[in-house]
């Protein structure tokens, strides 16, 4: 086996460790967090079914942001999209033959509009990245980090881009080399093949999945626990106790 | 008039080009040490204060979901950044929603985020938005989490639902636990421990007070309506904010409430004890405090035997009373349960005019051209009715029923989008006049524009704080003072007690 085959596996099992294991850490805190108030943004649905339809619209279509910047809801959405396109493309190289996800991942849109998301994930985050340096407010509340990663998502879509449109590599060697290491072949792990591209590539992503759990890309699991959007309006029907408020919920006697 | 630029009210709204510092200059009176101490906090700013104020923000993301939550996941997207009226008023970039949560946030970063750790280690915490807890900082804190009114409409639009409110409400908390507290909150949650109410109103003065209004309206009506003061078995204990015991135009409000009570046959009563509905404990974002208050409502309820709480016009109160009370003081079993728990006046106007049940002349409002100020707590912190919405359409229904002239004001400065009076949160101060007129100009801009196109000139709200802000700034605008009133003065204009029977 190659040094660079080493490195990259031992880097690929790190780096989804970490990742794994540090936003189950988050959500575990965030699900044991208890809010002791009710402090939904009204008018708020006032029954569960409410709740899951409101964060459906959320993360799907952005609602809020949508009312808020049609400029900033175009970008975001048209990246977030991509995201979401590329990541189902790109689960071919990871996934067995049998899997039963197969039928999602050979959608003709998948794999034809998924090969094009890379150009739309570009637009979507030059178009973030230019608000970041063109609109004095946003320029002002944003910090090197926020940049750092724009850049970092620019560099592994335009890096997967080359590989899809420009300099081929050979992805039946990559399958095999990925799969390997999901089925913890570890008597046979396969070569990785050593393009300078796709090193660069999954250097950037495993970048990624390193800075995931300690940063403010918390926000995907985040929403799901945002009180003002996650509690139902329903206050004066159901006690709602938890944590100091449950504490001591004993009230005092008459005076 | 005054000693700052007052806004130019624009034909559209304008966002302003941020001006870093420009409200810099501008907090509340600091809080003598026997009004911090009287509510549970060190006198003054503790020897170790650095060290208590960052082992104090573990402990409350510790114990609230919400800041947790919050504290970690802002992307800073921008989405909040033109949303604050303060920013709008007063272009101060700290004013923007996200660099107001900021304040806090880079030092949770600092001290509870591997990534303020480790470019803290590195020196450049600045990298990852983090920074340490100096001086400066406190000071921008104590400053800018007074200039927040704590009014939630970043939460609106926020993709998380971010609520800049529950941050300022933390960061007061922190810093009431280091010895820094704000005069004018402090000193009034002092009162309302001590003598049940904000204006530090005795028994003996709120039974003639009530006593000098029953004459009022003897006198201009010829009716007996009564203003009960501690009357046990009563129906309805009413808890209103001691504002419309006395202030204008809140007292109007309390007239209308009294005639709608006596022309529905509700006995009711005030209690001495629990002469209040605000709490400002809220404010200042103390769970401790915040359910002491309230506990006085309970143990008030109990003592008089009633049946029923309804709370008047009041914003943040019915955010405390309608998502709070039942969490607090809770539960409300000894109350009828055919009831809501509580249940705002306007529900129960709303209700009885649904039933026929007042005698009501719309013509008596001719005079007033009349538009409706969505209250911030009311519109996003709390609910009436049985449907979602219900805070926007039980009011506008009410006016509709007593008056014929209504208009609303631009849609994106109504209900969920309204704008905050410019006093809430705890705002409501002399020392801070300059940010309160700054703060109202987008309410302002529309207040003008139904002016200018309908004649508008009856100004209505249901919250004591928006009362008292409309009255101070109107004038600022060239608007006149006296076009602010309460939504019951319009019922007690047009509703008729003599020959019901």
């Amino acid at each position: 086996m190659s040094s660079v085959t080493m490195l990259y596996a031992f880097l690929l099992y790190a780096a989804f460790a970490v990742l794994l294991i540090g936003v189950l850490r988050k959500i575990i805190i965030y699900a044991r967090t208890p809010q002791p108030l009710k402090i939904p943004t009204t008018p708020a649905p006032v029954t569960k079914a409410g709740v899951v339809w409101r964060i459906a619209k959320e993360v799907t279509v952005f609602e809020s942001l949508f009312k808020a910047s049609k400029w900033t809801w175009i970008f975001g959405w048209i990246f977030h999209l991509s995201l979401l396109l590329a990541f189902f493309r790109h689960l071919r190289y990871a996934l067995s033959p049998e899997s039963f996800l197969w039928p999602i991942i050979n959608l003709e849109i998948v794999q034809s509009f998924g090969k094009y998301a890379g150009f739309a994930m570009v637009v979507g985050l030059l178009g973030l990245i230019g608000r970041r340096i063109f609109v004095d407010r946003v320029r002002y509340i944003t910090s090197p980090s926020d940049h750092f990663m724009l850049l970092l998502i620019i560099g592994i879509a335009i890096t997967g881009l080359l590989m899809s449109f420009v300099e081929r590599i050979d992805v039946i060697m990559l399958k095999s080399f990925l799969l390997s290491l999901v089925y913890f072949d570890w008597n046979n792990i396969q070569a990785m093949p050593t393009d300078t591209i796709l090193m660069v590539h999954l250097g950037l992503v495993i970048t990624l999945m390193f800075i995931f759990p300690i940063s403010k890309l918390l926000h995907a699991p985040g929403i799901f626990f945002s009180p003002t959007r996650n509690q139902v309006d329903n206050p004066r029907e159901q006690r709602h106790v938890q944590g100091w408020t449950a504490d001591d919920s004993a009230t005092s006697k008459p005076v | 008039m005054a000693d700052f630029d007052v806004p130019v009210l624009k034909e559209y709204p304008v966002i302003p080009v941020i001006q870093p510092g420009s409200m810099a200059h501008l907090s509340p009176y600091k809080s003598k040490p026997d009004h911090n101490t009287g509510i549970g906090f060190p006198g003054e700013l503790v020897d170790d204060w650095h060290d208590k104020a960052v082992a104090k923000i573990g402990d409350m993301v510790k114990n609230s979901r919400a800041l947790q939550v919050f504290l970690d996941i802002c992307v800073k997207c921008g989405a909040c950044t033109d949303k604050c009226h303060y920013f709008l008023g007063t272009g101060d970039p700290k004013n923007m929603p996200v660099a107001r949560q900021d304040l806090l946030r880079k030092v949770y970063r600092r001290h509870y985020t591997f990534a303020g750790k480790f470019f803290g280690a590195l020196g450049i915490p600045g990298f990852v938005g983090a920074a340490d807890l100096t001086k400066e900082v406190l000071d921008d804190w104590y400053t800018y989490f007074h200039q927040c009114s704590q009014c939630r409409r970043c939460s609106v639009f926020c993709p998380y639902g971010i609520d800049t409110a529950e941050i300022s409400m933390a960061a007061r908390e922190i810093m009431d636990t280091i010895g820094i507290g704000s005069k004018y909150n402090n000193e009034i949650i002092v009162k309302a421990h001590k003598i049940g109410n904000n204006l530090g109103l005795p028994e003996p003065a709120l039974v003639n007070t009530m006593e000098g209004l029953e004459e009022d309206v003897k006198d201009e009506t010829g009716i007996d309506v009564k203003f009960p003061v501690d009357v046990k078995g009563a129906d309805v204990l009413l808890i209103t904010p001691s504002a419309d015991f006395f202030a204008e135009p809140h007292i109007d409000g309390l007239i209308g409430y009294a005639k709608v009570f006596h022309q529905a046959g509700i006995s009711w009563t005030l209690s001495s004890y629990a002469s209040e509905a605000a709490n400002f404990s809220m404010f200042i974002g103390s769970g401790d405090n915040l359910k002491k208050q309230a506990m006085r409502i309970r143990d008030a309820a109990m003592d008089l035997g009633v049946k029923r709480i309804v709370s008047g016009e009041c914003g943040h109160a019915w955010r405390v009373a309608y998502s709070f009370w039942n969490t607090l003081i809770g539960p409300f079993d000894f109350l009828d349960p055919n009831y809501p728990v509580p249940q705002h006046i306007c529900e129960l106007t709303h209700d009885l005019i649904a039933r026929g049940a007042l005698k009501i002349d719309k013509e008596a409002n001719d005079h007033r051209i009349i538009t409706f100020h969505d209250s911030c707590n009311v519109s996003r912190a709390s609910r009436m009715g049985n449907t979602p919405g219900g805070q926007f359409t039980i009011p506008r229904d009410i006016i509709k029923s007593v008056a014929n002239n209504f208009h609303d004001m631009a849609p994106e400065t109504i209900h969920e989008n309204t704008f905050c009076c410019g006093g809430g949160g705890g705002l409501l101060t002399d020392d801070l006049v300059e940010l309160r007129v700054k703060g109202a100009m987008p309410r302002m801009e529309a207040l003008k524009h139904v002016i200018d196109d309908h004649g508008v000139n009856y100004l209505t709200a249901i919250c004591a704080i928006c009362k008292s802000q409309f009255a101070k700034v109107l004038p600022y605008y060239d608007h006149p003072m006296d076009m602010i009133g309460s939504l019951h003065q319009l019922v007690s204009t047009a509703i008729q007690l003599g020959d019901k029977e």
